[in-house]
């Protein structure tokens, strides 16, 4: 049961995941790049922009499904992370500019010649550095949570009360980042990248490039959430969810075990913004906007929380059909159709997908029937505390 | 620091109000190390709120809890009061539910409890033995794999003073083990916990009279949350006011 590491971490779904991620890492940009647009094997650019996005809001249900599936820390303000790890690689997009902007002002972006600045503000110091913008799209979503976690879960605030404070946090940013004198573009945000460490953010090969490196960081962001829920301290965090007090009474300091987690989670969304930013060209203060908090809640919900694969699965499968739906005649039905699915997920699948599927492989192998579990996975489909 | 005490737990004049209600009344009793003491009650006596003083989870507005004659247990939060080594088991039983029972133990056995530590920690050839030690003690080696949200509701009492014993603690507090026991395993679960004496001092918080009768140990009768009388239960069983308060007279 404890036997190598690697196995710990390598179940059958996990590896099925992982060699699909990587497939598709390879095979689209080749179907892309390679495969003549003649062919009906083409993969047209914008395809591949589109499904970069989705692996990009994969990143962040993950970093979602690792605190409330495992945790039970249901936050309705994950987008605030997701948007300051953007707003973090588009202040480093907007300083490689330079004197191409329509003002043409080698130092200060558009936005800042038209409010009439002279001087940069020092909040974007450093921002010209790819590295220095990189350690801070870790770094500013990691603090914010840090410190907002350690006041919280200190004062042991949990349950919908966490909720509605997470909730809280990302809509008094939102109102922040609206307003032109914070300096971070207003209402209109940041946008007209031109480029990338040296490439053109436009470029077939960039976008490409993009969704390679989108994979990638759900790739590794999966590895590092597999191995902390199959470790002991996976275990605990369970434990925290089910019996908090228990845990408690144990000697286990819970705060500090959510602390880590919420601030590992926070990083990993700030990762999966910074990657959105440049695939979408633009970032504004509407990411902050409640309601992005929210849907990422109900992809996880939909896929399956607490298997981490379900998170990244419904996040694609979840914003395939936010796309289908809302490019057709159908459009103005989607938020109807979004709330019509979390509620028939939470009656009918309240596992959901993957859940259900890990629910029925047990039953066939007869061990719910047995009462048994394996106890290799922490990701067995119990139900878990109402939130 | 010296011992203030030979007690290894000893409350002095503990007082906790809730809105003006007196919860505890100056309170005062101590426990001797090696000693099984059965605590018992009406409805309402502060049972279960001295638990929670000497634990941690509630803070007493005055008087003085002291561990070991050297640790003041009223300044010190849950997991700090557990880690000197009090254990506790609730009245309803309170394990990991979509954990197996052998997990259960796993993260009650005594071990670094920092997240750093756990993150890295691998099991190690005692603590699989210690845990089957346990499973065998508790009665429980034929479920070990089971998720411990599908046992009965017996076993998840005997899981409960399980983890207890595998956080190997010096002294254990016990609240109603026998709630919702069949006389038979109310029975097995006095034996369990005189074998647990053996090695830990016990405070047993129990309504049940026959089972304080099987444990056969010295009773303090709690009343409007102070000491209404200690002795053996016969002497306490006899004691006017204590038939009294337990029959309303």
């Amino acid at each position: 049961m404890s036997g190598h590491f690697l196995f710990r971490l390598l179940d059958r779904s996990t590896v099925i995941f992982l060699v699909a991620l990587a497939a598709v890492a390879v095979t689209v940009p080749l179907l892309n790049l390679a495969v003549p647009q003649s062919s009906s094997l083409h993969v047209p650019t914008y395809v591949v922009a589109l499904f970069g996005k989705y692996i990009c809001y994969a990143i962040l249900a993950l970093s979602i499904d690792l605190i409330w599936g495992y945790c039970g820390i249901l936050s309705l303000g994950h987008g605030a992370f997701f948007a300051l790890g953007g707003y973090a690689m588009g202040m480093y997009l907007m300083r490689q500019i330079g004197a191409r902007g329509v003002y043409a002002d080698p130092v200060l972006p558009d936005f800042m010649v038209f409010l009439n600045w002279k001087e940069l503000p020092v909040a974007w110091y450093g921002f010209e550095h790819f590295a220095y913008a990189a350690m801070m799209v870790v770094l500013v979503p990691g603090v914010l949570a840090f410190v907002f976690g350690w006041f919280a879960f200190r004062s042991r605030v949990t349950g919908v009360y966490l909720s509605i404070i997470t909730q809280a946090m990302t809509y008094a940013l939102m109102l922040g980042f609206f307003r032109n004198n914070l300096g971070f573009g207003g209402n209109n945000g940041l946008t007209d990248f031109k480029d990338v460490l040296g490439f053109n953010v436009q470029a077939e090969t960039t976008r490409n490039v993009l969704f390679a490196l989108s994979c990638l960081a759900l790739l590794l962001g999966f590895l590092v959430c597999r191995f902390i829920v199959t470790s002991k301290l996976g275990k605990i965090l369970i434990a925290i969810r089910d019996a908090e007090a228990r845990a408690r009474f144990l000697g286990y300091r819970v705060e500090s075990y959510k602390l880590f987690v919420f601030t590992l989670s926070a990083c990993m969304a700030g990762i999966a913004g910074a990657l959105y930013v440049p695939q979408v060209g633009i970032i504004n203060p509407s990411e902050f906007a409640p309601g992005n908090s929210i849907e990422p809640v109900i992809w996880v919900a939909v896929g399956g929380r607490g298997t981490l694969v379900g998170a990244a699965l419904g996040a694609v499968l979840v914003n395939y059909a936010k796309t289908y739906f809302t490019s057709g005649a159908l459009a103005q039905y989607w938020l109807f159709a979004l709330g019509g699915l979390f509620i028939a997920v939470t009656l009918l699948l309240p596992r959901g997908i993957v859940g259900t599927l890990h629910h029925w492989t047990a039953l066939r192998r007869g061990k719910i029937a047995a009462a048994a579990a394996d106890g290799v996975t922490p990701a067995r489909a119990e139900p878990l505390p109402a939130e | 620091m010296e011992p203030l005490t030979s007690a290894l737990l000893y409350l002095d004049g503990v007082t906790v109000s809730f809105d003006g209600f007196r919860a505890l009344n100056n309170l005062s009793f101590a426990i001797e190390p090696g000693e099984m003491r059965a605590i018992i009650g009406p409805n309402g006596a502060g049972k279960t709120t001295m638990m929670d003083v000497v634990t941690g989870k509630t803070r007493p507005n005055a008087g003085e809890v002291l561990f070991a004659g050297v640790h003041n247990l009223a300044k010190l939060d849950e997991a700090e009061i557990a880690e000197l080594g009090i254990g506790r088991k609730f009245q309803k039983p309170t394990v990991f539910d979509s954990h197996t029972v052998s997990d259960n133990l796993e993260l009650a056995l005594e071990a670094d409890r920092r997240v750093r530590a756990t993150l890295w920690w691998r099991r190690k050839q005692s603590e699989r033995q210690r845990i089957d030690e346990i499973l065998d003690i508790i009665r429980l080696t034929s479920v070990r794999d089971r998720v411990a949200g599908s046992l009965s509701h017996g076993q998840k009492q005997w899981l409960e003073i399980g983890m207890l014993l595998a956080q190997n603690p010096k002294l254990l507090l016990v609240d109603e083990p026998a709630a919702g026991m069949t006389d038979a395993e109310t029975r097995q679960t006095a034996d369990l916990l005189k074998a647990i004496n053996r090695e830990h001092t016990v405070v047993v918080v129990e309504h049940d009279m026959t089972f304080v009768r099987d444990l056969g140990v010295k009773v303090t009768c709690l009343h409007e949350g102070s000491v209404l009388a200690e002795g053996t239960i016969d002497q306490v069983s006899e004691n006017e006011r204590v038939v009294e308060v337990y029959l309303g007279r």
